[in-house]
């Protein structure tokens, strides 16, 4: 049984006259790991500091484990962040910062420095608790800020692009550690990312937002695989596009025009978005196929390569289709015996009418 | 020798090169004065002649004559309570400019801040007269409404009224130092406390006051440092109960005919106005640096 932890519904949240959310629903499960994901200034920070108490919400409700949060405070809600600058406090060390939300709560003693102790071993400090906090690095910082707001136990952990100030290998290692993490807990981590793939690898499941509004919420593999509509599926991997008009339905399938590659009958199914507004058909770059000698492919189309990207395990080629203008790209993997194609060179690209989708 | 050219072209040496005009002229202006006022103190005033033979008398007497005890103390007292008092007022201001004004119209009210100097220290001594005197504002007002039958005699001419003009005078340079800390103050600290359970007031003391400390320390500087030695306010509004220690210097000098030991208590004030500084500049140090 899984229960909503977190119910938002009709938020709205304007500054002045700009509208920075406009009608989050959203249901975020207790235990999950959960990704908001979109471009920079799209409302990702406003909707979680709506959620930690930060932001008063213009219009709508928002219940936290069943609660309204109507008018409760920051410092009274069972939520804690981890701040994008960290927030360490300068002027206490490692472990006075990790007992500040404990002595918050006027704890005894005895307890506040066993719980302090468990939190440092947990995030892999030991040994810093009296460190000054301005002779920590970046990703000890990290780990303060993770250790302080957990040692509190809180039914949701809020984090602000935790991880967009480390390096990409310290990054590499935190998405890992805080996954381990929140398996260990079993706390409803909140995450804020710009990053795809920092989203896709470490979440349950993911929201994508653009300007202020959600557009789709799913699993990472759902996201990836069946994104709802154009922008969602530009934004998470690569997608070639092709123009697509609808020209009837029957039963269970649909009969689309698509450029390039004619009249071809697709399932329903294949518009993940629903079929209305349709305009496009997409299809992932590792979905193509580049057919060498004698393979042979459901469908296969005639293209001349005009661009090269070779990176070692994958080659990446932009191919020109008869008539369409852009180039599509296609992602190959360098297997053995597998020859990379040169610049201008005839290709016969393979393709399938099930990694087609419908999208508007 | 090789060191001496090393120097010459560091950049400290070109720095010292570049202020030595100023340099010159302050150490002219200030260290010369000094160094005959330290000299004087070890002197003897003999009637109209000095006697330059080396003693140390001047000193004891400063430091064991009960007047001069007294006087010191009460300089002393004076000071404390006039920085305590400028320090609680400015904080509040500096606090609500900070965190409750819009940042564009921060500027102007730090601007507004510092109209009280557009008149001369002396205009405004004189309007604190005014105000608080015998038949001033405050009283004129009180027997006016027929709150007293009698005029306060105990608001002019006393230490009080020492402590209030010189409050008054020194609250814009308090607020200020504050106001730079306060802004300094990273405000993510202040909503992480917030998140971690702490109610506004808690929060205040746990966080911004202490992160706030260094600004408020500079203002204790600046206020007590001078107020200690401050001639003009006890003379003008401070009666003979509200005289400090500059005014009894001010006398040795003059009517008593006797700069020696007028030096000797003005080098005394210098020694514990240099150990209070000292002591705030500790403090400072350790709030700056954090935990060790
Ligand atoms: N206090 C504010 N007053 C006015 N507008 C604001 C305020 N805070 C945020 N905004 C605007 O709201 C929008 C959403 O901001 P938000 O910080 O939530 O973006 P974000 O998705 O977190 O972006 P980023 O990835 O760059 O952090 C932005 O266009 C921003 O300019
Ligand atoms: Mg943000």
């Amino acid at each position: 049984m899984t229960q909503k932890i977190i119910r938002l519904s009709k938020l709205d949240k304007f500054y002045g006259e700009f509208q920075a959310l406009s009608q989050i629903n959203l249901d975020i499960q207790t235990g999950e790991f959960f990704s908001l994901l979109g471009p920079s200034g799209c409302g990702k920070t406003t909707l979680l500091r709506a959620i930690a108490g930060f932001e008063t919400l213009s219009s709508g409700s928002l219940h936290i484990d069943g609660v309204s949060m109507d008018g409760v405070p920051a410092n009274k809600r069972p939520t804690n962040m981890v701040f994008q600058s960290y927030a360490i406090f300068p002027h206490m060390s490692v472990a006075e910062n990790i007992a500040y939300g404990l002595k918050a709560r006027k704890l005894p003693k005895a307890e506040i420095k066993a719980s302090v102790a468990e939190a440092i071993n947990m995030v892999g400090l030991e040994g810093f608790d009296d460190r000054a906090s301005h002779a920590l690095s970046g990703g000890q910082r990290q780990r303060v800020a993770l250790a302080r707001a957990l040692v509190l136990k809180p039914r949701v952990l809020l984090l602000d692009e935790p991880l967009s100030a480390l390096d990409k290998k310290l990054r590499e290692q935190m998405q890992s550690e805080l996954r381990r993490l929140q398996r260990a807990v079993g706390i409803t981590f909140v995450l804020v990312t710009h990053d795809q793939e920092e989203a896709l690898t470490m979440s349950d499941r993911i929201a994508v937002m653009f300007d202020g509004k959600i557009e789709q919420v799913a699993s990472p593999q759902i996201l990836y695989g069946k994104p709802s509509n154009r922008k969602v599926a530009a934004f998470i991997g690569m997608m070639n596009f092709l123009d697509a008009k609808v020209l009837t339905t029957s039963g269970d399938n649909v009969e689309v025009e698509v450029q390039s590659l004619g009249k071809l009958t697709l399932p329903l199914a294949q518009a993940t978005g629903g079929l209305n507004g349709c305009n496009s058909v997409g299809v992932r770059p590792e979905m193509l196929t580049i057919l060498m000698g004698s393979q042979t492919s459901e469908r296969e189309i005639e293209a001349e390569v005009t661009e090269v990207y070779y990176y070692g395990d994958m080659t990446y080629y932009d191919v020109k289709l008869p008539a369409k203008e852009d180039p599509i790209t296609v992602t190959m993997r360098n297997t053995a015996g597998r020859e990379v194609l040169e610049v201008g060179a005839k290709a016969r690209v393979g393709w399938s009418t099930s990694s087609l989708l419908l999208l508007k | 020798m090789a060191d001496f050219q090393k120097w010459r072209r560091s950049e400290s040496a070109q720095g010292l090169f570049l202020i030595s005009p100023t340099l010159g002229f302050a150490l002219l202006l200030l260290a010369v004065p000094l160094i005959m006022v330290v000299a004087l103190s070890f002197w003897t005033q003999d009637y109209l002649t000095l006697d330059r033979t080396f003693t140390t008398a001047n000193y004891q007497t400063a430091w064991t004559e009960p007047m001069y005890q007294y006087l010191m103390a009460r300089s002393l007292k004076i000071s404390i309570f006039v920085t305590a008092v400028t320090v609680l007022v400015a904080y509040p201001v500096a606090y609500f400019i900070s965190f409750h004004v819009a940042p564009k119209r921060k500027a102007m009210w730090i601007f507004l801040i510092t109209i009280p100097f557009w008149t001369s220290y002396l205009m405004r001594i004189f309007l604190w007269k005014v105000i608080l005197g015998y038949n001033g504002v405050i009283n004129g007002t009180l027997t006016g409404l027929g709150i007293i039958d009698e005029p306060l005699s105990f608001i002019l001419y006393n230490q009080n009224a020492v402590v209030i003009t010189l409050a008054h005078a020194w609250i814009p340079f308090a607020i200020l130092p504050i106001f730079v800390a306060l802004e300094r103050v990273d405000r993510s600290l202040i909503e992480a406390a917030e998140d971690l359970g702490d109610s506004g007031l808690r929060r205040f003391f746990r966080v911004t006051l202490p992160l706030s400390m260094p600004g408020v320390i500079a203002a204790t500087i600046i206020v007590f440092i001078p107020t200690i030695g401050d001639y003009v306010t006890p003379r003008l509004v401070g009666g003979p109960n509200g005289l400090m220690i500059s005014n009894m210097i001010e006398l040795q000098f003059k009517k008593a005919n006797n700069a020696p030991l007028g030096a000797a208590l003005a080098i005394s004030a210098m020694g514990i106005v240099t150990f209070f500084a000292l002591v705030f500049l500790w403090m400072n140090r350790k709030y700056v640096r954090g935990p060790s």
